[in-house]
């Protein structure tokens, strides 16, 4: 069936099987393969991605569930950020993806994506999170590298310096 | 200029990996690729009575269906899957090819592979395949296999693949435990893990029909390992084969192995001329990569009664699952020299039964073998403590390695020579940075108000073998390959420097390390090198990422192929200088002579004098590019001390780990960053082994939890912050005093943490837990303490 | 994992969705947050033909409170009810317990309705407003009926919704006495192990993943308007269970739990 998504500000039609996952779609048929897929059971987050602006795991949507809808991936965090007149610095990156790189956030990289995004949102709904409030806002996400700890740091910088 | 080495520079690696450019396997694709879906059994242990394809056929993509007997027929291989060690000249190793033929042996065995043309037409595909299975009594757990009434295989007569013994003085041993005042003995249980790296495997395999060759993407840590045994194993003349491991997204020993996905797709995308893909789902993870641990460890310590420790006596027998995979029956071998731990041990004898099961093969987990044996005798020398009736801190300091005092050169009882060591400062530091005092002040301050929730302090210091490793050891041991490491270092006609690594990271970042050790050798700027690595085409030899090996060997030999070119460049400059090499030195990257420092050439500049080759010396060839395959003299030994401190909530039986300080040494360190990041992890890992992680297996083989619902990969909620420190001892065996750290968390973490339990149900008498200790299992063991009728399985 | 094929409509009214429940049956699958459905249908455990997207029916997102009692929509969001100031004066247990379903991605999803029509016995809000004494309202070819909560529940994953009808509001009373929620698991994420909703200072008691369905601890409620201590009532609160044995708990374990978490919930409420 038709679908019309608009990712990271562009607009896309497409034509889909209903059963199409919202995270193949993104990566399959727009080739945007910075959202990973680490589990069949919504239980590890490396495909979370922005849904009208809150964090959701596109692997437990069907793309046509989106449709009408805007996301945001990892691809267009930064330019999103821009946007919304927040530094993105030389590197052209969102404060959350400085802070990863400052604290050493990620080793293998596969679950950052989907970190990164759970993290913004989680410090949009909740901008004062503490240590405890960050670690509750990503529980959702797995990561096997890092033990967590400067995951937490880098969320708790970029809290501070937003 | 200042050090590079050993400043925490922010990687190299990062950029991509956190914006979503960094390409993982199954983010690449080609034109005309086909999907393999995977028919799997449903079984532990059955005779496939037949399979019927017809259905799967006749959907609309569906190319083919290729059972066991087809692909046999079709000669895509000539030889089944490989293993590199056979450990005894006797162990069994029933063939185990891609795909069964006849009898099955695991759950998650690949009985028939569909080829589609589209991933979800693959998944439909799978479903299609009718296979009908006479079923089969399984060998469902090590002691059934031991127990010998159930065959994991019906055409051998015994579960039993081989016996290995490491017993240097049998009489001394006899001696140790016969004069002993005191003996504890303890069995442990290592549970089967599921490594779960977080980017689940994959391949894609893209022939070149006419240009001869074929590349083959996978997500392992191990291309140029793969790329020999592919060769051995399908035919295809290795020359003509390239493996590409490009992002990959962890590995923790899953993805060292040779598997029925990448020998499949190799074979027949070469067949078919056309590009043929496979990407694992987690679900199917279980059955499709190998497994960690599963070991039964018995062990016994002779002690006097001043718990100075005699002799330890050790037998394991090990859970090899179905069949022999890459290095499956080694993996009891890389622990057996760590069971006397940082003791000075006069006695020692370990042997190691392995057996065949009907479940997934075990193979490497991070630590693979060394944290099992840290377990064991960390676990035994905390009972030895209650025994002897002193302070686990205690029992440890007498017993460390000369007093716990700096050494070098150690042979232990287990013949194996321990590079350096110095394990009294580190169970100090961790110590007081854990606060120990004020934390036993506060667990009685607990037990006198009788809190329902009791504080628990459990320490390990732990020594591990890495930098794995010297050759003739390795061959001693009956491996099958070497343990050397390669590296090419290239100075560019611009200045710029490539590095082509022959270890092949999946997460480390050997990008940032490799580029600060060539910073610090050749005076050059981090930012102007470049690592190639990953690609057998690029980087032709190596022997890749496992074992902790990576820095303590290819990175050294990055370095002594960094100091080769310098001194050819110092041979130009030289000549350009118009002086004698030995008065030309070397500083900061500049060359100059001594003496007159005005005139100097960067060796930067030199990069297009080799180039051009004008006017180089007599009898120098051109360009600046210089090779070393570094195979260390010995392994290298880190070590360190964990503290780990829970909350036992004797109500529910809930265990919260509440804090974690650890005091690791792994030699000089290059970044410590990178260093504290790999603790990190590796501490998650192992306390996730004591407390959350099984693979659990019905009695008839079935994994009951492959899904990350039902494995519990602990997340951000489950683990405290920790508080780390190092003390440096460098390491002899290695010019850059370096070891490893990529395990090490790992190998102190479990044992740390279950003493920590122990410790906070000690006053119920309780003395030990099974891992995991889950709160069903904590609160069973209290009841079972208490006398009360309830809980009493655990 | 990829779900079999399925047809897909959206639903522009509940009449529409009620409508297409007819036409297509048993094969028809309502889709709200998905987040119960999906996995199923990707582990391939569920394979509707049919697929009813509900989840835009944004005239079923509310929460008022009115008359002694808070309506919600049933497609309200888990996480507009963990955010919900309305809730906050009225039913702070319900806020309180959609905080802890899944994580902060899954509740940006999942609905109210759907939570309840799903039926797990060890989900967290079934349980909640099984203990407030809450009203669901189903709609269907015939109109609107109304189901009290403790008759809603029929069995594992089944309720008492015929194939026809959608549920669209729930209803439970607002104020009332103190409130607790325990919840017992091995990672946050996880369903609970156990869980014990108390509601309205212990007149409204109920169990998570102690049986078919969840409970209402009547054992534990008779006994505290009989004058029980927390702890004397608390030791009968496994009384007429029958709860699951998986990897995390034997029956005898969860027992005991139900008891221990009882005794927490009721003296946390006060």
């Amino acid at each position: 069936m038709k679908l019309t998504l608009t990712v990271n500000g562009t607009t896309h039609t497409s034509e889909v099987e209903p059963r199409t996952l919202l995270v193949h779609h993104l990566r399959d048929n727009l080739g945007l393969t910075g959202t990973n897929i680490g589990c069949d059971t919504s239980s590890c987050g490396a495909c979370t991605v922005h849904f009208e602006g809150q964090s959701v795991k596109s692997c437990t949507m069907l793309a046509v569930q989106a449709d009408g809808g805007e996301i945001t991936t990892i691809e267009g965090l930064a330019d999103q950020a821009q946007q919304a007149g927040i530094s993105t610095g030389d590197q052209d990156w969102h404060p959350m993806q400085e802070a990863f790189h400052q604290c050493h956030g990620l080793q293998c990289g596969y679950c950052t994506p989907g970190m990164v995004m759970a993290a913004t949102s989680l410090l949009e709904e909740n901008p004062d999170a503490d240590e405890g409030g960050v670690r509750e806002g990503l529980e959702g996400n797995l990561c096997r590298c890092t033990g967590y700890h400067n995951i937490v740091k880098a969320v708790l910088q970029a809290k501070g310096g937003a | 200029m200042t050090a590079v080495m050993g400043t925490p520079m922010l990687r190299k690696e990062d950029g991509k990996l956190l914006t979503g450019e960094g390409k993982f396997v199954d983010d690449i694709h080609v034109p005309g690729e086909l999907w393999m879906g995977m028919v799997r059994s449903p079984h532990a242990k059955a005779t496939i009575t037949s399979i019927d394809a017809s259905g799967a056929l006749a959907m609309p993509g569906v190319q083919a269906v290729h059972t066991g007997p087809d692909l046999a027929d079709m000669g895509l291989w000539i030889a089944p899957l490989p293993c590199a060690w056979p450990v005894t000249p006797d162990m069994l190793n029933p063939p185990h090819f891609p795909v069964a033929s006849g009898e099955v042996h695991h759950v998650g065995e690949i009985v028939a592979v569909v080829l589609a043309d589209s991933r979800y037409g693959a998944a439909d595909a799978i479903d299609e395949v009718v296979v009908h299975y006479d079923s089969l009594p399984a060998a469902a757990s090590v002691a059934e296999a031991r127990d010998g009434d159930v065959l994991a295989h019906s055409d051998l007569d015994t579960n039993k693949a081989y016996h290995w013994p490491l017993v240097p003085d049998p009489d001394a041993l006899d001696a140790a435990f016969a004069g002993a005042d005191v003996v504890v003995a303890a069995d442990f249980v290592q549970q089967r893990l599921i490594p779960t790296a977080m980017e689940p495997r994959g391949v894609l395999a893209v022939p070149s029909p006419h240009g001869g060759d074929i590349t083959l993407y996978s997500a392992t840590q191990v291309p140029h390992i793969l790329k020999v045994m592919a060769a051995a194993t399908t035919g295809i003349p290795e020359n003509q084969i390239r493996i590409i491991a490009p992002a990959v997204g962890g590995g923790f020993g899953a993805k060292l192995n040779i598997n029925p996905d990448e020998i499949l797709a190799l074979t027949l995308a070469n067949k078919l001329g056309r590009a043929v893909r496979w990407t694992e789902s987690r679900s199917e993870a279980a059955g499709s990569t190998h497994q960690g641990r599963g070991q039964l460890q018995h062990i016994e310590l002779a002690a006097d009664s001043n718990g100075k420790l005699q002799g330890v006596r050790v037998h394991v027998d090990a859970d090899m699952g179905a069949y022999m995979m890459l290095i499956t029956p080694g993996v009891p071998l890389l622990g057996s020299f760590l069971y006397t731990g940082v003791y000075d041990v006069p006695a020692f004898g370990f042997t190691c039964d392995g057996y065949f099961t009907n479940m997934t093969p075990t193979d490497a987990y991070r630590g693979a073998g060394r944290p099992e044996a840290s377990y064991a005798i960390e676990r035994a020398m905390d009972l030895l403590a209650l025994e002897v009736g002193v302070g686990p801190d205690e029992i440890r300091r007498r017993n460390y390695i000369n007093g716990g005092e700096a050494f070098e050169n150690h042979e232990a009882a287990s013949t194996l020579v321990f590079d350096s060591g110095h394990y009294g400062p580190s169970l100090d530091r961790a110590l007081e940075m854990a606060d120990y005092e004020g934390l036993r002040a506060e667990q009685s301050r607990r037990r006198e108000a009788g809190d329902k929730v009791q504080l628990g302090i459990g320490m390990c210091t732990y020594v591990e073998i890495c930098g794995l490793a010297p050759s003739r050891a390795l061959g001693g041991l009956g491996y099958g390959a070497g343990g050397w490491e390669h590296a090419t270092v290239r100075m560019l006609p611009t200045g710029k420097v490539e590095v082509v690594s022959g270890s092949t990271p999946h997460g480390q970042g050997h990008e940032t390390a490799w580029s600060q050790i060539i910073a610090d050798k050749m005076g050059v700027s981090p930012h102007d090198v470049t690592v190639l690595h990953s690609d057998t085409a690029m980087s032709p030899l190596g022997l890749d990422t496992y074992g902790s090996r990576s820095l303590a060997v290819g990175g050294v030999a990055i370095a002594m192929a960094a100091d080769k070119v310098v001194e050819k460049a110092r041979l130009i400059a030289a000549h350009q200088f118009e002086a004698a090499p030995e008065d030309v030195q070397f500083e900061n990257g500049s060359f100059s002579v001594a003496g007159s420092p005005s005139s100097s050439v960067h060796i930067q500049e030199l990069g297009f004098a080799a180039f051009a080759a004008h006017d180089l010396p007599d009898g120098i060839e051109p360009n600046l590019q210089e090779q070393v395959s570094f195979d260390p003299p010995n392994f290298a030994f880190p070590f360190g001390t964990h503290v780990a401190v829970v909350e036992v909530d004797e109500d529910t039986g809930g265990v919260k780990l509440t804090g974690y300080f650890a005091v690791d040494d792994c030699g000089n360190q290059v970044n410590p960053l990178i260093v504290e990041g790999q603790v990190h992890g590796g501490i998650v890992q192992g306390a996730a082994q004591a407390l959350f992680e099984e693979a659990a297996y019905d009695d008839e083989g079935n994994i009951t939890n492959p899904s990350l619902m039902d494995y519990l990969v602990p997340s951000t909620m489950e683990m405290p912050s920790m508080k780390l420190d190092s003390t440096t001892t460098p390491s002899t065996t290695n010019p850059l005093g370096v070891k490893g750290v990529g395990e090490a968390g790992t190998i102190g973490s479990a044992a740390a943490v279950i003493n920590a339990v122990c410790d906070a149900l000690s006053p119920h008498g309780i003395s030990d837990l099974e891992m995991p200790a889950s709160p069903q299992r904590v609160w069973n063991a209290i009841n079972r303490a208490s006398g009360n009728g309830e809980g009493g399985a655990s | 994992m990829i779900p079999a094929p399925v047809e897909y409509t959206r639903a522009g009214s509940a009449e529409e969705a009620i409508s297409l429940l007819t036409e297509h049956g048993d094969e028809a699958k309502l889709l709200a947050g998905g987040h119960s459905l999906l996995p199923m249908m990707k582990l391939r455990l569920a394979t509707p033909a049919q697929l009813i997207d509900v989840g835009r029916l944004d005239e079923l997102r509310y929460i008022n409170a009115d008359n002694g009692e808070v309506a919600i929509g049933a497609l309200t969001r888990h996480t507009e009810l963990e955010h919900s100031d309305v809730l906050a004066d009225a039913c702070p247990l319900l806020k309180h317990v959609a905080s802890l379903v899944g994580d902060p991605s899954v509740r940006h999803r999942g609905t109210l309705g759907g939570t309840l029509a799903h039926a797990d016995p060890a989900s967290d809000l079934p349980a909640a407003v099984l203990a407030l004494g809450g009203t669901l309202v189903a709609q269907g070819p015939n109109g609107r009926r109304e189901i009290a909560a403790t008759d809603f529940f029929a069995s594992y994953f089944e309720s008492v919704l015929a194939a026809d009808e959608l549920l669209v509001e729930v209803r439970v009373p607002s104020g009332g006495g103190g409130w607790n929620y325990q919840k017992f698991n091995r990672r946050a994420q996880d369903w609970a192990i156990v869980g014990v909703a108390v509601a309205d200072g212990g007149k409204g008691i109920a169990l998570v993943n102690m049986g078919a369905t969840p409970l209402r601890a009547t054992a534990v409620e008779a006994a505290l308007a009989g004058g029980a201590s927390a702890a004397e009532a608390a030791a009968v609160a496994a009384e007429g269970t029958s709860p699951v044995e998986d990897g995390n708990a034997d029956a005898t374990y969860r027992k005991h739990l139900a008891r221990v978490l009882t005794e927490r919930a009721l003296n946390a409420a006060g």
